[in-house]
């Protein structure tokens, strides 16, 4: 495969962020304030909670394991809604840029939005609120791993939503992650669920990081084999989202969806 | 090489009983200017789209340098370029960026000698590092035509390129856009509803109306060829001719 055309994408962003700081401002904005927020928070509950619950861990911690998953699916979706925002979809794909080619420059912008993110977190998170994610050692790989992988799927597969349903659809991209996150037990273990939201977390990659998370602040051991599928299931999740987004891809091409795209919503 | 740069065999475009194109086929020879001319609602722009693998025809097949593009679209793409009046370039992006992206999109040898050939050659250079959309129209258009041509395609899709253009910037483009057909070997297929701009540019003629090629050939000896006094006037019998039609029908 081609390497420029991604790089093309790719770069097509970072061209925008260098000229304009009200597209980087977001990057670091909202995770910092997260950060203040529940650190905080955290540090409230430990000077009064009696129990020996470490909530920088499973709160702070918790957090901006959610945030960085959140700015990776945001990262993909910011790349593709530039195109749809600029019209440019007609310039793009009466090129010979291949699909895969487009989805990975989109993942290439995700991989260093979302990193712009996680230093910034960090960088808030461990001096100010003593958060040292250091400790979990290797561990951080497959953590870091499951939701990046998850947010690419999630971030691949609304993008062919918007592409499917028309720019219109762009506000329903934005509260995905906040619908999810009462499944994956960010901050609660998922036994707290009714059995019905067990299953649908379960299916769920990024419930694993978080249940392995709290496993090791109990003291167990972290469960390695949970964690592998989680691995694999982002995967997964990864090859049906390109395979949706594809799909949608010839759809629009067959329809005539792709050379109308506008701004009103397509049915 | 192959002997045509475009080769579109009965393309038709069905959406649900509407016929946007119907069974047309027509080819472009290297070195060739072809005006794709018709009514709004004619078929053209669908025509184009189809050319440009954005839009999928409901039957039929288009050959770009002799490559299908159904089956090999990059490899088709590679060959061509376009411009477009309904297609801006980005307008949060510099001259000098959009050109730096879509060269790297069509994978062009030595870019930056390329894009400072063409920032000269389309009078370009004071705006390089100008937002897109901040310039006037004419300036877009120019920008669209650089980028339309970075990749020196061996078939070149102009839709109404000139529409923006003060007649004298309008002349030029035509001066350039000829030489480019005959120096490089570049087969042009070109719309516009300037028909001045038509006879002087084009070799040969398609004139499209209802989705169907109802007249083909020189621009310059079809006018009398069929009893009209300039290509106008053709036009206009032509585009009229089937709403004649179906109100006497009706």
């Amino acid at each position: 495969m081609r390497l420029r055309p991604i790089a093309a994408i790719a770069l097509r962003q970072l061209y925008l962020m260098r000229s304009s700081p009200t597209r980087m401002l977001p990057m670091v904005a909202w995770v910092a304030i997260d950060m203040v927020l529940w650190g905080f928070i955290s540090r409230y509950l430990n000077s009064v909670t009696a129990a020996r619950i470490n909530f920088t861990f499973s709160l702070l911690g918790a957090v901006l394991f959610w945030d960085f998953f959140t700015r990776v699916m945001q990262g993909v979706n910011l790349a593709f809604l530039e195109d749809v925002w600029a019209r440019n979809f007609i310039n793009l794909f009466a090129s010979p840029l291949l699909i895969s080619q487009y989805l990975g420059g989109l993942v290439l912008t995700a991989i260093a939005t979302s990193l712009i993110g996680l230093l910034a977190m960090l960088a808030i998170a461990t001096p100010l609120f003593g958060l040292h994610y250091a400790a979990l050692g290797l561990l951080l790989i497959p953590f870091v791993m499951v939701l990046f992988l998850f947010g690419i799927a999630l971030g691949v597969l609304t993008s062919g939503m918007v592409l499917r349903l028309g720019p219109a659809s762009e506000w329903l991209v934005w509260p995905i992650p906040a619908l999810l996150s009462p499944f994956v037990g960010v901050f609660y273990p998922l036994s707290t669920l009714p059995s019905w939201m067990q299953a649908v977390g379960h299916a769920l990659p990024p419930s694993y990081v978080f249940e392995a998370m709290r496993a090791g602040l109990a003291g167990h051991a972290y469960p390695a084999f949970d964690l592998a599928l989680a691995v694999a299931l982002a995967a997964l999740y990864i090859l049906l989202a390109c395979a949706a987004f594809t799909r949608i891809y010839r759809y629009a091409v067959r329809s005539g969806l792709l050379a109308r795209y506008s701004a009103e919503s397509m049915s | 090489m192959p002997t045509l740069a475009l080769n579109a065999s009965r393309l038709s475009k069905r959406y649900g009983s509407l016929r946007a194109v119907e069974e047309i086929s027509f080819s472009v020879h290297h070195g060739e200017i072809v005006g794709l001319l018709g009514p709004n609602g004619a078929g053209k722009t669908t025509t184009i789209n189809m050319v440009l693998g954005i839009l999928q025809p409901s039957s039929g097949s288009v050959q770009i340098e002799g490559i299908d593009i159904a089956r090999h679209r990059s490899a088709a793409l590679a060959h061509t370029n376009f411009a477009a009046a309904y297609a801006a370039l980005p307008g949060n992006l510099t001259v000098a960026q959009n050109l730096r992206i879509f060269g790297l999109l069509y994978d062009v040898a030595g870019l930056s000698q390329r894009i400072d050939e063409l920032l000269d050659e389309f009078d370009l250079r004071r705006l390089r590092n100008t937002r897109s959309g901040l310039l006037s129209s004419g300036e877009q258009t120019r920008v669209a035509l650089a980028k339309a041509v970075l990749n020196r395609p061996r078939l070149l899709l102009l839709d109404e390129p000139t529409v923006s253009l003060d007649p004298s910037a309008a002349d030029l483009m035509r001066i350039r856009i000829r030489a480019m057909a005959s120096e490089s070997g570049c087969g042009i297929l070109w719309t516009s509803h300037n028909m001045y701009e038509v006879e002087q540019t084009c070799h040969r003629v398609l004139f499209v109306s209802r989705g169907r090629i109802l007249l083909e050939g020189d621009p310059k000896a079809l006018p009398q060829e069929h009893g009209a006094q300039t290509l106008e006037e053709l036009f206009i019998r032509l585009a009229r001719e089937p709403l004649n039609q179906s109100t006497a029908a009706s």
